[in-house]
C-alpha cells in the first residue's frame, strides 16, 4: 500500500509527499499524535498528492505518516440503516462518545450484532448477478432485500445459501460461484463508493405517476412525479426548511431520506425530536420509523458538506433497488456547491462565475439525473425523487448554483421575499414556479384515471385566475380603485381566493399542515365553481369587506377536520355567501 | 508564558507583509500560537520547512531578526468561577487590573457539539420587549443577531435585553467596541448589580483590528465552561460581528485568497456559522444563546455580510425608524426569530400565534394604504381604519421602548383588533374570537 509524508497544510487542504500510486478520490488517513484524520485525494501532480481533509487540521505538522486505502470513499449497505442518524461520512451519530464530536471518531454504519430474520429467495443453482435479490430480511417494517453485490461483474451461480433463520450483517448468507469456478461469500452488507450511482436496473422510464405531498401549492398547482426532481430557490427566512420538513412528514413514499447539508444543527434536532412522536398518517407507524437522517451541519467540517449528499444519494438509490419509493431531501445544495467553491480558491484552479469551480453546472446536473424512476430486472419498479434547496446569495437568482440547478430539475419552486413578508406561507410563487410534469402527457393521463378527466384544466384555470388578478391588482394601483371597473376588483379578489384558500398553507396548524389530494380536489372544485361564478356589486367599496368574509369562511373550513361537522357548516356558509351576490 | 522549556525561538523572518511573516521552522504544527517580537501570531499555512504566521497586532515595525517564540499549542484560555465579573482582551488577559485567572487551560475554537446530544431549545426569553416576545420570541439555545444601521441604538436594546433575560452568565464579546459604548455597557452592568454574572472579552476601536478574530471564540469558550462544567443559561453578546467579519476579509485578502462577494472571503459562510453554531441547549440544562449585532450599511441586507448571517442565525431582529411615531421600532416584516414556534401558544397563551400573525398583516396592509396615499389615490373607510391602527400598533407595542408582559401584549393586540375591525376583518379563529374579541371596545 501507498504511503506518504504531509509535506504543507493551509486551512484543511493537506499536500502528501507519496511513494507508491495513488488515485483521484482515493481515501487516505493522516495520523496525527493520537487520532487518525480520514482524508481525500483531490489532486496529483507528480509525487505530490492534495488532499482535502474531513476534518479540523490542527495541530497537523510536516512529516506525520499518511497512509492511503486503494479505495474511493465508500458507504456500507446492509439492513440496520433505517431510522438512523449519520454524518456525512456514514458515521453513526448515536455511537459516538460525549456531548461534543471528537476528531478523528468514526463510528460503524452498521450494528455487527443485530439479528435480522433471514428468508431466502435465490436457490442453489439459480443464475445471478450484480443486484439480484438473493434474500428478504426484515428491517423495521421494510422488507431489506439482500442482494449479490453492486461491485460483482458477470454471472454467478448460487453454490449454497443458508436456511432461514437469525443472522447476523457479518455472518456468510449465501457461497456464489464465478464462471471460473471461483467461489466467493457474500454476506447481509456491501460497500459501494459514493459518487458512482447504482446502475442495475433494465430502465429509467419517464416519470408517470404524482407523488403526493400533502402541501397545496406542490400536488395542485406545481406537481412532484415520483422519481421526479425539484428544487426550492430562495432566500433566508423564505421558508424552504420548513417546505421540506411539511414534504417528509406528509408525502407518500416509502422512505424519506434527509441530507441536512451545511444548516443549521437545531433543524436537524426539530427532526430528532418530533420525528420519533409523529405518526405517519398513511401507515400509522411512527415517521422515524421510514427516515433516515444524514446530518452535516454548517459547523461540521467542511470538506465532509460534498460526501453527505453523495452518502445520501447512494443509500437512497440502494433502497430503490429493493423496489422502494424512496424522497430524497436536501437542505442546502448551496453549501455544497461553497464547499467546493472553498476547496477549488485553495487548489488555486481559476474560478468560474463567483469564484465556483467551472465544472459546477455539470456536477449539479450529474447529480440530478442520480434521480428517477427503475423498471429492475426482477419486474419490480422503485425511485428515488429528489428535491434540493437553493440558498441563493443575496437572495439573487441570478447566480451559478441556481441557474445550473434549473437547468436540472424539472421542478421549480420559487420561494419569493415579498410573500414571505406578508406571511402568505409557503411564500411559493404562484406565477413563477412551475412542474414541467404538469406538462407530461403520463402524467396527464394519470390525473385523468385517478383523480378526475378535467383535473389539469381545472389546475391550468385556477394558474389562470391567479395571472389575471396580479395583472389587474396592477391595474388598480396605476389607475386607482374608483377609476377601474368594479370587475377589476372582483377578478383581483378571486385570485386572492385562491391565494388564501389554496395557496397558502399554515404549516404548523394540526390540520391545515396536512392536506390529503382527496381533500385538495374537494376544495380546488369549490373555489373554482365559486371563481367561475359571476357576482353583482354596485360599487367596489363592497366587493373587499365581501371576499374578506368569504375567505374568512374557506379558512376557517381549511382549519377544521375533513368532513367533520364544522367542515360542512362552513361550506355551507360559503355557498350561501356566494349565493347572496349571484349575478345571472 | 514565554521562556518555557518546550518552546521552540528562531530569529530569521524570510517574508513580511503587513499581517504576516515567514519563517523556517520545523516541528510547527497548524493553527500553533507563536510570538513575534512579543506579539501574539498563530500558523496559518505550513509549506514544507516554512511556516506563515499570521501577527494579530500587525508587523509594522517588525525586523527580519525578530524573536519567534513557537508555544507548541494553539490560543487557549484558563477557565473557572474567578472569569465572573472580570473583563480581559482578545488575548483573554485581564485588562481591569485585577489578577490573572486560574484554572483550566482550554483550547480556543474547540470541536462541535454532537447533533443528537443537543435539546431542542424550549424555554421562553422574555424581555418585555413585544417587538420581541409578541412578534419574534427568544428561545434559549438560539443564535441570533439585531440588525441595525450605525447610528440605531442596537447596543441598548442588546443590553436592556442581556439584564431582563435572567440568565445565569453574561458574556460579552466587543470587537471594535467604541470606548464610549465600552463603558457604557460596564456602567450598565454595574449600576444593575450584575457585575459578578458578567464576563466581557472587549477590543475597542484602539486595539488592532486583527485581534477581533479572537474575541468571539474567547467568549464562547467561557460560555462552554459555564454552560457545559456548570449548567449555567449563558447569554453570549457579540457586538459588531459586521467589525468582525471585516478583519476576516482583511486577513484572506493578505493570503492572497480569491474574494467572493462584496471582497468577503469564500469561506465566510463557514467561518460565521462556526461561531453561532455554538448556540445550543445541553441536556444537563446549560445553555448557550448568542445575541449579536449586525450593523448594516443603508439598511441593505443583500450584503454579504447580513446575507450569509441570516442564512447562518436562527432570524433577525431588524431596527428601524418608524418616522410615524417618531421612534426605533422592531420591524416586523424583516425581523424573524425561527424558534418563536417552540414557545409562543405552548409557553404563552394559545391565541398568541394568531394574534401575532393578524397584527402584523394588518400593519402590512396599513404600508399599502399609505402607498396609496403617497400616490395620490382616495382611501377606503379600511384603509383609514388599518392607517390608524398600524399608528398605535407601532406607538404601544413595536417601539423598544416597550416593557411589558406578554399577556399585556396580546390584550394590547385585541384591544386594538376589536377598536378598529370588524370580526370578519380579522380572521382569527373562533374559539379565540368568542373567548377574547372585545366587543365593547370601539
Ligand atoms: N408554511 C409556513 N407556515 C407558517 N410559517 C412558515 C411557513 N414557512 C415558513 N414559515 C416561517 O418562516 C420561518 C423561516 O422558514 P425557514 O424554512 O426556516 O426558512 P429558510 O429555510 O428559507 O431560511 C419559519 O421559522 C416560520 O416562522
Ligand atoms: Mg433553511
Amino acid at each position: 500500500m501507498t504511503k506518504g509524508k504531509v509535506t504543507g497544510v493551509v486551512g484543511n487542504l493537506v499536500t502528501v509527499e507519496v511513494n507508491g500510486p495513488v488515485g483521484q478520490n482515493e481515501i487516505c488517513y493522516i495520523h496525527l499524535e493520537k487520532e487518525k484524520l480520514m482524508s481525500e485525494v483531490i489532486k496529483v501532480k507528480g509525487n505530490i498528492a492534495s488532499t482535502q481533509v474531513y476534518e479540523s487540521t490542527r495541530g497537523l505538522k510536516v512529516g506525520m505518516d499518511v497512509e492511503f486505502t486503494e479505495h474511493m470513499l465508500e458507504v456500507e449497505l446492509g439492513p440496520g440503516l433505517l431510522s438512523k442518524n449519520f454524518d456525512g461520512l456514514q458515521s453513526d451519530l448515536d455511537t459516538k462518545e460525549g456531548i461534543f464530536l471528537k476528531r478523528g471518531e468514526y463510528t460503524d454504519p452498521l450494528n455487527k450484532d443485530k439479528k435480522f430474520a433471514f428468508k431466502a429467495l435465490a436457490k442453489v443453482g439459480d443464475t445471478v448477478k450484480a443486484a439480484d435479490w438473493l434474500a428478504v430480511v426484515k428491517e423495521g417494517w421494510i422488507d431489506h432485500k439482500i442482494m449479490v453485490p453492486f461491485k460483482f461483474e458477470g454471472k454467478y451461480k448460487v453454490k449454497s445459501i443458508v436456511s432461514d433463520g437469525e443472522y447476523k450483517v457479518y455472518d456468510t448468507v449465501a457461497v456464489l460461484t464465478n464462471d471460473k469456478g471461483d467461489d466467493v461469500k457474500v454476506t447481509m452488507s456491501q460497500k459501494w463508493p459514493v459518487k458512482m450511482a447504482i446502475n442495475h436496473f433494465k430502465e429509467k422510464p419517464r416519470p408517470n405517476k404524482i407523488m403526493e405531498t400533502g402541501v397545496r401549492i406542490i400536488d395542485i398547482f406545481n406537481p412532484m412525479a415520483e422519481g421526479g426532481t425539484g428544487f426550492i430557490p430562495g432566500p433566508f427566512g423564505c421558508g424552504k426548511t420548513v417546505l421540506q420538513h411539511a414534504i417528509s412528514k406528509n408525502a407518500e413514499a416509502d422512505l424519506i431520506i434527509i441530507a441536512a447539508c451545511g444548516e443549521r444543527a437545531n433543524e436537524v434536532v426539530e427532526i430528532f425530536t418530533d420525528f420519533p412522536e409523529l405518526i405517519d398518517p398513511r401507515t400509522g407507524r411512527k415517521l422515524m420509523e421510514r427516515t433516515m437522517i444524514i446530518c452535516n451541519t454548517s459547523n461540521m467540517p467542511v470538506a465532509a458538506r460534498e460526501a453527505s449528499v453523495y452518502t445520501a444519494m447512494t443509500l437512497a438509490e440502494y433502497y430503490r433497488q429493493m423496489g422502494l419509493k424512496v424522497l430524497l431531501l436536501a437542505d442546502s445544495t448551496s453549501r455544497w456547491a461553497q464547499a467546493l467553491r472553498e476547496m477549488s480558491n485553495r487548489l488555486e484552479e481559476l474560478p468560474g462565475q463567483d469564484g465556483f469551480p467551472m465544472d459546477l453546472p455539470a456536477v449539479i446536473s450529474q447529480f440530478y439525473s442520480r434521480a428517477g424512476m427503475v423498471h429492475l430486472d426482477n419486474g419490480a419498479t422503485g425511485s428515488v425523487t429528489f428535491i434540493g434547496t437553493v440558498s441563493p446569495a443575496g437572495g439573487n437568482l441570478k447566480e451559478p448554483v441556481t441557474e445550473s440547478t434549473k437547468k436540472a430539475a424539472r421542478c421549480f419552486y420559487a420561494l419569493q421575499q415579498n410573500r414571505a413578508d406578508a406571511k402568505r406561507y409557503p411564500a411559493v410563487d404562484p406565477i413563477e414556479s412551475y412542474s414541467k410534469y404538469l406538462e407530461y402527457p403520463e402524467i396527464k393521463e394519470y390525473f385523468k384515471k385517478t383523480i378526475s378527466e378535467g383535473w389539469v384544466d381545472l389546475v391550468l384555470s385556477a394558474k389562470n385566475w391567479a395571472q389575471r388578478g396580479k395583472e389587474t391588482y396592477d391595474q388598480i394601483n396605476i389607475l386607482g380603485d374608483d377609476s377601474v371597473p368594479v370587475d377589476y376588483h372582483v377578478i383581483f379578489w378571486k385570485s386572492e381566493v385562491i391565494d388564501f384558500v389554496l395557496m397558502q398553507q399554515d404549516a404548523f396548524d394540526k390540520i391545515d399542515s396536512i392536506t390529503p389530494l382527496a381533500r385538495q380536489k374537494v376544495m380546488l372544485e369549490l373555489v373554482m365553481s365559486l371563481c367561475e361564478q359571476n357576482y353583482k356589486f354596485d360599487s367596489f367599496e363592497e366587493v373587499t369587506p365581501y371576499f374578506k368574509k368569504m375567505i374568512n369562511l374557506f379558512r376557517q373550513m381549511n382549519y377544521s377536520e375533513f368532513k367533520s361537522d364544522d367542515f360542512f357548516n362552513f361550506e355551507k356558509e360559503v355557498k350561501q355567501l356566494a349565493e347572496e351576490r349571484r349575478a345571472k | 508564558m514565554q521562556g518555557q522549556a518546550f518552546q521552540k525561538i528562531y530569529t530569521k523572518i524570510i517574508k513580511l507583509n503587513k499581517a504576516t511573516c515567514t519563517l523556517k521552522a520545523e516541528g510547527i504544527g497548524n493553527e500553533e500560537l507563536a510570538f513575534v517580537d512579543g506579539r501574539p501570531a498563530q500558523v496559518v499555512k505550513i509549506e514544507r520547512d516554512e511556516v506563515t504566521l499570521q501577527v494579530f497586532q500587525g508587523t509594522e515595525g517588525i525586523a527580519t531578526d525578530a524573536e519567534v517564540i513557537f508555544t507548541g499549542k494553539p490560543p487557549t484560555l484558563k477557565v473557572s468561577e474567578q472569569l465572573a465579573g472580570r473583563f480581559f482582551n482578545a488575548y483573554g488577559k485581564p485588562i481591569d487590573g485585577g489578577p490573572e485567572v486560574d484554572g483550566e487551560e482550554r483550547e480556543i475554537g474547540g470541536p462541535s457539539v454532537n447533533p443528537v446530544r443537543r435539546m431542542q431549545p424550549s424555554e421562553y426569553i422574555k424581555t418585555g420587549i413585544a417587538g420581541i416576545d409578541l412578534n419574534n420570541a427568544l428561545v434559549t439555545g438560539q443564535k441570533i443577531p439585531f440588525f441595525a444601521d450605525p447610528d440605531q441604538p442596537y447596543n441598548q436594546v442588546m443590553a436592556d435585553v442581556a439584564l431582563r433575560a435572567e440568565a445565569d452568565k453574561i458574556i460579552l464579546g466587543g470587537m471594535g467596541l467604541s470606548n464610549d459604548d465600552y463603558l457604557y455597557y460596564k456602567h450598565l452592568f454595574d449600576n444593575a448589580g450584575a457585575l459578578d454574572k458578567i464576563v466581557c472579552f472587549i477590543n475597542t476601536t484602539d486595539d488592532p483590528s486583527v485581534e477581533r478574530l479572537l474575541i468571539p471564540d474567547m467568549a464562547l469558550t467561557t460560555a462552554e465552561y459555564f454552560a457545559v462544567d456548570k449548567n449555567e443559561k449563558v447569554l453570549v453578546l457579540l457586538t459588531d460581528m459586521t467589525l468582525f467579519a471585516d478583519a476576516l476579509a482583511i486577513v484572506s485578502n493578505k493570503m492572497d485568497q480569491i474574494p467572493s462577494k462584496d471582497s468577503m472571503p469564500g469561506s465566510l459562510y463557514s467561518d460565521l456559522a462556526k461561531i453561532y453554531e455554538k448556540a445550543v441547549q445541553f441536556p444537563a440544562g446549560g445553555s448557550i444563546t448568542i445575541i449579536a449585532v449586525t450593523t448594516l450599511s443603508g439598511g441593505d441586507i443583500t450584503h454579504a455580510i447580513p446575507d450569509n448571517t441570516g442564512y447562518i442565525t436562527e432570524g433577525q431582529l431588524f431596527l428601524r425608524k418608524d418616522t410615524d411615531i417618531n421612534k426605533v421600532i422592531v420591524d416586523p416584516f424583516r425581523s424573524l426569530s425561527r424558534l418563536k414556534q417552540l414557545v409562543i401558544g405552548k409557553k404563552s397563551r394559545a391565541d398568541h400565534p394568531q394574534v401575532m400573525n393578524t397584527a402584523i398583516r394588518l400593519f402590512a396592509e396599513a404600508t399599502s394604504a399609505k402607498t396609496k396615499r403617497d400616490n395620490g389615490f382616495d382611501l377606503t373607510d379600511y384603509d383609514e381604519r388599518c392607517i390608524k391602527f398600524a399608528y398605535e400598533y407601532s406607538e404601544k407595542l413595536l417601539a423598544i421602548d416597550v416593557n411589558i408582559q406578554v399577556d399585556e401584549m396580546l390584550d394590547t393586540g385585541w384591544n386594538l383588533f376589536s377598536r378598529f375591525f370588524d370580526k370578519n376583518e380579522v380572521g382569527i379563529k373562533k374559539e379565540f374570537m368568542d373567548k377574547y374579541w372585545k366587543a365593547d371596545a370601539k
